[in-house]
């Protein structure tokens, strides 16, 4: 995070800006950042360390779409300013997986149909992935209601309960069914 | 012995295939518009108007300049000095960029502010004084229309009252002679309210002019980037080629990204004035207070019926409120959309329809959230008048809709106001629906229950509604035909890449097109690599809306496909050695009619484009095509949802929702479903909770998720799919298009459950949203209840 260089200002004024030096683990990484007390954490992921997955889709902590792993557990990174982060673990979508290997949540969203335009996903698939830890033999009502800080407007849900449903078989080691398969 | 491709394999029409773009989306690698960081970026933020209706007395915008890292502050004053304070509308009004004279909805532009960073543009925002002058405020029709309403557009010539227009279509005289000649006539009046498409993500742009090229582009959700091009050019008097507009991934649109917003607008002008690149990000608040609005539209609807049920006319007028500018995105010889697709599926003789358009202090808007431009409004409408109408006569719902049903064996069907419907199975689509629901059990379940005091209730929405504007004769939006457009080139080995003047916002077109090309060519669709949005590189196209997509540029892609296999053709014409009139096709494949062993692959043909083509024939193999469709195509539904009403508080769950579609051909029947629950979940919305209303003053309820509600997994119910397969005549594939259907024909399924499950207590309407104090008033005072929700002002 800490760039080359920093811009000079020419107004010394702007310079005054009180900020805080955060160190922040992020999927796996430690992260040091300078920081303005009032920066939400989702900016400080989304511009600051261009974890550009992480979303925010509105003000008012309704659509989950900023949803992260904070210390395993999903918070709504819009709700928590960065400086509070200072000192945890904060595990983003760009965490799920390696290029190469998906988890079996991102796995699932894509066999289940279980996004369209993908704007809700990151948040949706890290509620799920926190479900899954806690319950890993959820039903249906399990998920509906685990993931109901998440709104999504394109699916309506069933796909999106079928792909949690598709991770929780893969991650218990038995082999997922699905429909609608070619 | 032939080998043809097994075309599901290759992922071609009709298969499950799984979505590209989920590669991405899931690893959140997609790339947004507010991911996008160019460098030099500053930020824009806008200063909207807290009240709906006043003069602008003065703006000191003083202190916000004082601000360190505040870069621009732009007043209309400003806009006015480049003639940009107004821009035209896709309705051929104007609309406000930043209000100049007096500001005429909550939430309007009154400033903007640019700076290095977004928090401080909203510091320098809350640093700006406006001295507001108020006027009197008009939030409904009826207000707007009284003879002593204040005039909210003054700002323009010969207009001396609130109404933005007067239209009308169908038979006046035979409709008025039917409805003479009526054993009963059924009369119902209604309110659609207000909502918004409400996509998670907001609207936003990122303008880059480069003065040293002259060329400006611009970052954009939008849903049309072409008509955003043409319309730049027209309003920044920007030469087109000098103009590049790119519409990243969308984090959905539903209709609110088809127009051109004063955001976009300011963010050019900033990057102008500053040469810097000038991001605009909306908040939530920002979009669901300014941002195109879905509905509100009023009807008074009247059927003339035979004792024997059959329905021999139909009078509809609506009123609707378009807020302070007539900024609709439709096609310009509609002034209420395609309101007159009501009543298509039925056989009804004559029709009449006026509207009235009205000016109110709101946000401007209309057309948006899957309604296909007011089909939505049309069929809740119809489907709800049906109800009624059965009521009144003493029919069986689904009787009623039987005897009135289209026939198979009438189509081309020509409709009372002017519509030719392509194809339909009416009839067998609900039979489907209603063996699926379990229609007599069901019933007599509801006798049982009614004896015990519960109320069970069965509602039944069947309709077709008119997608895929649309042909040159009839639409337009701003004069520009309503075509589409492919572009096909297929590489030397046998790999392909596509364009189309379409724009995905997740249906899934990266997936789906590439699907109609491997079907046309055999190449697998993992070969086709498909590309959207940018106005540099795209076919001209009019965009995504109105569940255009697959009946316009679909078919522009399989006539693409179609002349690089003729071409392709005379290719393997060569490399066989025979004349084209001796080449046989299968998919993926030539071969000599006498000797189908001997063959050239599609790709053997892409190679010999390049690397050995015959004497005289252009080299490369790729072609474009752009699609004037001849019809719109007609899908159409049966939707069927049952409920239980409690009679102690109002409250009604869902029981079951079934829902039958007939899209003709299925490119991708996984894709299909995802659209069809996506609409059923917004219908449900719509049904249960969604709307925007203002009270008095003119404060908006509903900018923000606390007010305006979306159904979050937990309320959303399971949702029964069903298909009927009737291909659509005029369509390469013969598919018609399905985005919006669920969301046209759903609300009255769900408002008709909960009428009938009322019925006892001489309920004829309740308007949405059905909140359950509505429901328990109307069953508690035994009356219905209309109009927008009350707002409670303590």
């Amino acid at each position: 995070m800490s760039p080359l260089f920093e811009e000079i200002v020419e107004d010394p004024a702007a310079a005054e800006v009180p900020t805080r030096r955060v160190a922040i683990t992020v999927n796996g990484q430690r992260r040091v950042a300078e920081v303005e007390p009032r920066l939400l954490l989702a900016h400080l992921l989304r511009q600051g360390l261009r974890l550009t997955g992480t979303h925010t889709g509105c003000d008012t902590t309704n659509c989950g779409a900023c949803t992260v792993l904070f210390d395993g557990e999903p918070i709504k990174s819009c709700t928590m300013l960065a400086v509070q982060a200072d000192g945890h673990e904060v595990t983003t979508v760009e965490g799920l997986s390696s290029m190469s290997e998906l988890s079996p949540v991102q796995e699932g969203f894509k066999d289940e149909h279980g996004l369209q335009c993908g704007f809700c996903t990151p948040g949706m698939m890290m509620a799920a992935t926190a479900l899954l830890k806690a319950n890993p033999n959820p039903t249906e009502e399990d998920i509906r209601w685990a993931l109901s800080g998440n709104l999504c407007r394109c699916t309506g849900y069933q796909n999106i309960v079928k792909a949690v449903l598709w991770a929780a078989a893969k991650l218990r080691g038995e082999e997922p069914t699905h429909d609608g398969a070619a | 012995m032939t080998q043809a491709l097994d075309e599901i394999k290759i992922g071609g029409l009709g298969a499950s295939r799984r979505r590209v773009e989920d590669n991405r989306f899931i690893r959140g690698k997609g790339n947004y518009i507010d991911d996008i960081t160019l460098p030099g970026m500053l930020h824009m933020e806008i200063l909207r108007s807290p009240v709906a209706h006043a003069r602008i007395r003065a703006i000191d915008t003083s202190k916000a300049w004082n601000i360190p890292g505040v870069r621009l502050v732009l007043t209309g004053e400003m806009m006015a000095t480049r003639n940009l304070a107004w821009m035209p509308t896709l309705s051929y009004d104007t609309q406000a960029v930043l209000a100049t004279d007096k500001v005429r909805f909550q939430g309007q532009e009154v400033a903007c502010v640019v700076a290095d960073d977004p928090y401080v543009a909203k510091d320098a925002c809350e640093a700006i004084v406006v001295d507001y002058e108020p006027l009197p405020v008009i939030v409904n029709p009826e207000q707007a229309m009284a003879p002593d309403a204040p005039l909210i557009r003054d700002d323009k010539e010969n207009q001396v009252d609130n109404v933005a227009f007067h239209w009308q279509v169908g038979d006046k005289a035979s409709t008025e002679r039917a409805f003479a000649e009526a054993d009963v006539v059924s009369r119902i009046s209604m309110h659609y309210p207000r909502s918004h498409p409400s996509p998670i993500e907001c609207c936003g742009s990122i303008a880059d002019f480069d003065r040293a090229t002259g060329k400006l582009t611009v970052y954009m959700t939008s849903q049309a980037p072409h008509i955003v091009r043409a319309a730049v050019a027209m309003v920044a008097e920007l030469p087109e080629h000098m103009i590049r507009i790119i519409s990243p991934d969308i984090g959905g649109g539903f209709g609110n990204k088809v127009p051109i917003y004063p955001g976009y607008v300011m963010s050019i002008l900033a990057s102008i004035l500053t040469e810097r690149p000038v991001k605009w990000i909306e908040d939530k608040t920002g979009n669901l207070i300014s941002t195109g609005f879905g509905r509100d539209v009023y009807l008074d609807g009247e059927l003339a019926l035979r004792r024997d049920g059959r329905i021999l006319a139909v009078r509809m007028h609506t009123t609707s409120d378009h807020g302070a500018f007539f900024g609709d995105a439709q096609p310009s010889k509609f002034k209420i959309g395609l309101m007159h697709s009501a009543f298509a599926c039925y056989d009804v003789p004559h029709a009449h329809l006026t509207a009235t358009g009205v000016y109110t202090n709101k946000a401007p808007g209309g057309v948006a959230y899957r309604c296909s431009f007011r089909v939505t409004e049309a069929m809740y409408f119809q489907e709800r008048m049906i109800q009624a109408a059965a009521d009144d006569l003493g029919m069986d719902q689904a009787e009623f809709r039987r005897v009135n049903l289209v026939r198979d064996e009438d189509f081309p069907h020509r409709t009372a106001f002017g519509f030719l419907t392509d194809s339909g199975q009416y009839g067998r689509c609900l039979d489907v629906a209603l063996e699926a629901i379990g229609y007599a059990d069901f019933r007599k379940q509801q006798e049982e229950a009614r004896e015990q005091g519960r109320l069970l209730g069965l509602g039944i929405s069947t309709m077709t509604e008119p997608l895929g504007a649309g042909n040159s004769r009839e639409y337009d939006i701003l004069g520009i035909k309503m075509f589409d457009s492919a572009e096909l080139r297929v590489h030397l080995t046998g790999r392909a890449i596509l364009r189309t003047g379409a724009r995905t916002q997740g249906q899934g077109h990266e997936t789906t097109w590439a699907q109609i090309v491997a079907h046309e060519l055999g190449i697998p669709a993992d070969d086709v690599v498909v590309e959207e949005g940018d106005t540099d590189t795209a076919p001209f196209g009019m965009g995504t809306y109105a569940s255009r997509s697959t009946p316009v540029a679909g078919a522009a892609v399989s006539m693409a496909a179609r002349k690089v296999r003729a071409k392709a053709r005379k290719l393997a014409a060569h490399l066989l050695e025979v004349s084209e009139e001796d080449v046989e096709w299968e998919l993926g494949r030539f071969y000599v009619r006498s000797a189908p062993d001997r063959g050239a692959t599609i790709q053997e043909c892409a190679m010999a484009a390049y690397a050995n083509m015959p004497d005289g024939l252009e080299p490369g193999l790729e072609a474009s095509a752009y699609y004037d469709p001849p019809n719109l195509t007609w899908p159409f539904a049966c939707y069927v949802v049952t409920v239980e009403v409690d009679p102690e508080t109002g409250v009604w769950d869902v029981l079951n929702v079934v829902g039958v579609d007939d899209c003709g051909v299925r490119i991708n029947p996984m894709v299909v479903e995802g659209q069809i629950m996506g609409g059923l979940t917004e219908a449900y919305a719509m049904a249960c909770v969604q709307f925007i209303t203002f009270d008095a003053a003119g404060n908006c309820i509903g900018s923000n998720y606390l007010d305006y509600l979306l159904p979050t997994a937990w309320e959303t119910p399971g949702f029964e799919l069903h298909e009927v397969v009737t291909p659509c005549p005029h369509h390469p594939l013969g598919a018609k298009g399905v985005g919006e259907c669920a969301t046209v024909g759903g609300p009255a399924a769900f408002v008709n459950a909960v009428m009938d499950a009322i019925k006892p207590y001489g309920v004829r309407n309740v308007d949405m949203p059905l909140l359950p104090d509505r429901v328990y008033e109307a069953i508690s005072q035994r009356h219905d209840v209309s109009g927008a929700p009350p707002v409670k002002v303590d």
